[in-house]
């Protein structure tokens, strides 16, 4: 009984004292990549090379989600705002919901799932398969050459793919509220327009995802780097990537959210 | 950046060197263990300019471990590791790059950059430690390739090579920016007899036409014997006997012996961990 419980507390107690470590290693993998982020902007091409990667190649399902998110707003927000015989505001309705909330998160949960886990099973493999000990050896800095551009790729590719994402959600609400049930056309736009904020809605978003693609960035290059050189070891990261991004982009979410919408 | 060191030693140069027969890398009661386990424990070797020397044990003795030292890839616990000289492990981040500058690794399975064709693979240090025009790094690339023999394989992409063309791909980059030190982890692991022969005599050439020093780590006796000056034999963690290759050919010491000669039973035993076989088995009593 008293071994059981021993034994128990020994489990959490080393649960604890691993997690903490590994955030230490996280936070100290991060500060090396700002530190050594120089090259990356000395050499652009580095930089295009990673905004291809992560930002042009998940542009397909941003953008398909994106119009796929517009319709349902449109469909659901007309259905309730008819009882209140406002449907003039769907406009208002369906841009505040995407440039707000809908755009920075959906978009992150997409770019974790599509760009995140592509860079830690990359940088697993090219750890596991020793390219990254070679480049070592070269004397070349992985962390300059290889891992601050895709930083900072990342970044910079996830505050573009939420803006494409709303632009698309909000076509699509055209396409369904305007174009196929009938809102006036002037009206959905010109409410939009004089209910949106650039300030404090536009600007707030894309801080948001800014924040997302820094955090989903940086869990995925540090699970890729941090994963153990074997098949198992990098399918694990992979899906390590994909989880704690998801709920590091809503716990980061609501505390953005707090700060930015309601003045608290 | 400092300006490339771009010159192919000549003849009169290498000459020079060997007649100096100075060490270029030395390890001094090297010890190493990872967490509480013990990988190297007091070894000591020496590393001449222009030989070619073998580092030679069974699996897991700890024999790369020896070249992630000897790069600064990790840091010994205790001992000091020099190359040209210099303590490794005081080096700072800029002098330790520096330093590898001057040093060439080929990885046991090449560890080529996949999303690179052979070509790009080759070009990958020159180009990003020289500011070369593309005309005359391409020469150089197409030298290094023509030096191990796939010329014609320079549009290839690493998926499509076999196992001893990968490597020598890597052999390749490995001497793009002409290392004064030359670090073999495995070089001979998984190859057929034909790449497995041609793998070793560039070793021995391309140490010689460098003038540079070369160390091999590797468990394959035959190959290495042919073309080793020297060899070092580890076992848990010691130097246990090091010597040309024929005088440990001739060692009488049964460890040796039995590692050279390949026996699968002798000082190190065939069976893992102790305990009586029919105890095990529920014959005779429990220990």
């Amino acid at each position: 009984m008293i071994g059981a419980l021993d034994a128990g507390l020994r489990h959490v107690g080393s649960r604890v004292i691993g997690g903490i470590w590994k955030l230490g290693c996280a936070t100290r993998f991060s500060g090396t990549i700002l530190r050594r982020s120089g090259e990356t902007w000395r050499r652009p091409r580095l930089l295009l090379d990673q905004i291809h990667f992560t930002g042009v190649l998940s542009l397909i399902i941003i953008i398909v989600s994106g119009l796929f998110v517009g319709l349902v707003l449109g469909l659901q927000g007309y259905e309730t705002l008819k009882r209140y015989g406002s449907a003039e505001a769907l406009g208002t309705l369906v841009a505040l919901s995407l440039v707000r909330e809908l755009g920075p998160v959906v978009a992150a949960l997409l770019f974790a799932s599509r760009a995140g886990s592509a860079i830690t099973a990359r940088v697993g493999i090219m750890k596991s398969t020793e390219q990254l000990s070679a480049m070592e050896m070269m004397a070349v800095d992985p962390f300059a050459r290889v891992l601050a551009p895709v930083f900072w790729g990342g970044a910079i590719s996830m505050p573009l793919l939420a803006a494409i994402f709303s632009a698309f959600g909000v076509f699509g609400g055209y396409l369904i509220g305007v174009v196929l049930i009938g809102v006036d056309a002037g009206a959905f736009w010109s409410q939009m327009q004089g209910n949106v904020d650039f300030r404090d809605d536009v600007v707030n978003g894309l801080i948001k995802s800014a924040v997302f693609g820094v955090a989903v960035t940086l869990i995925a290059l540090f699970e890729g780097y941090d994963a153990p050189p074997t098949a198992e070891g990098v399918s694990y990261a992979v899906t390590r990537t994909v989880v704690t991004s998801a709920l590091a982009i809503l716990a980061l979410d609501f505390v953005l959210t707090a700060f930015m919408f309601t003045g608290v | 950046m400092a300006p490339p060191a771009m010159h192919l030693q000549s003849g009169s140069v290498s000459l020079e060197h060997s007649v100096a027969s100075e060490s270029i890398v030395t390890l001094d009661q090297v010890a190493f263990g990872y967490d509480s386990r013990a990988v190297l424990s007091g070894i000591s070797l020496h590393i001449p300019r222009g030989k070619v020397v073998a580092v030679m044990g069974g699996s897991g003795c700890g024999k790369t471990t020896i070249l992630r030292l000897i790069g600064g890839q990790i840091k010994a616990s205790a001992g000091q590791v020099s190359v040209n000289g210099r303590d490794v492990a005081a080096l700072g981040h800029g002098d330790l790059y520096q330093m590898r500058r001057r040093m060439g690794m080929m990885f046991q399975f090449g560890a080529l950059f996949t999303d690179l064709s052979v070509y790009e693979n080759v070009a990958f240090p020159l180009r990003e430690h020289t500011r070369l025009p593309e005309s005359l790094i391409r020469d150089l690339v197409l030298m290094k390739l023509q030096a191990v023999g796939l010329r014609g394989a320079s549009a290839l992409m690493p998926a499509s090579l076999s196992g001893g063309m990968a490597r020598r791909v890597a052999l390749a980059r490995a001497i793009a920016i002409d290392p004064m030190l030359m670090l073999y982890d495995e070089p001979f692991t998984g190859l057929d007899p034909i790449s497995l022969r041609i793998i070793a005599d560039l070793i021995r050439e391309l140490n010689d036409a460098l003038g540079a020093a070369s160390v091999l780590v590797t468990h394959d006796v035959e190959a290495s014997f042919r073309i080793v000056d020297h060899v070092y034999i580890i076992a848990a963690g010691r130097v246990i006997a090091d010597g040309t290759p024929d005088q440990i050919r001739n060692s009488t010491d049964p460890q040796v012996h039995q590692f050279v000669h390949g026996e699968s039973d002798g000082p190190v035993r065939f069976h893992y961990g102790e305990g009586a076989y029919a105890a095990d088995l529920g014959l005779g009593p429990r220990p």
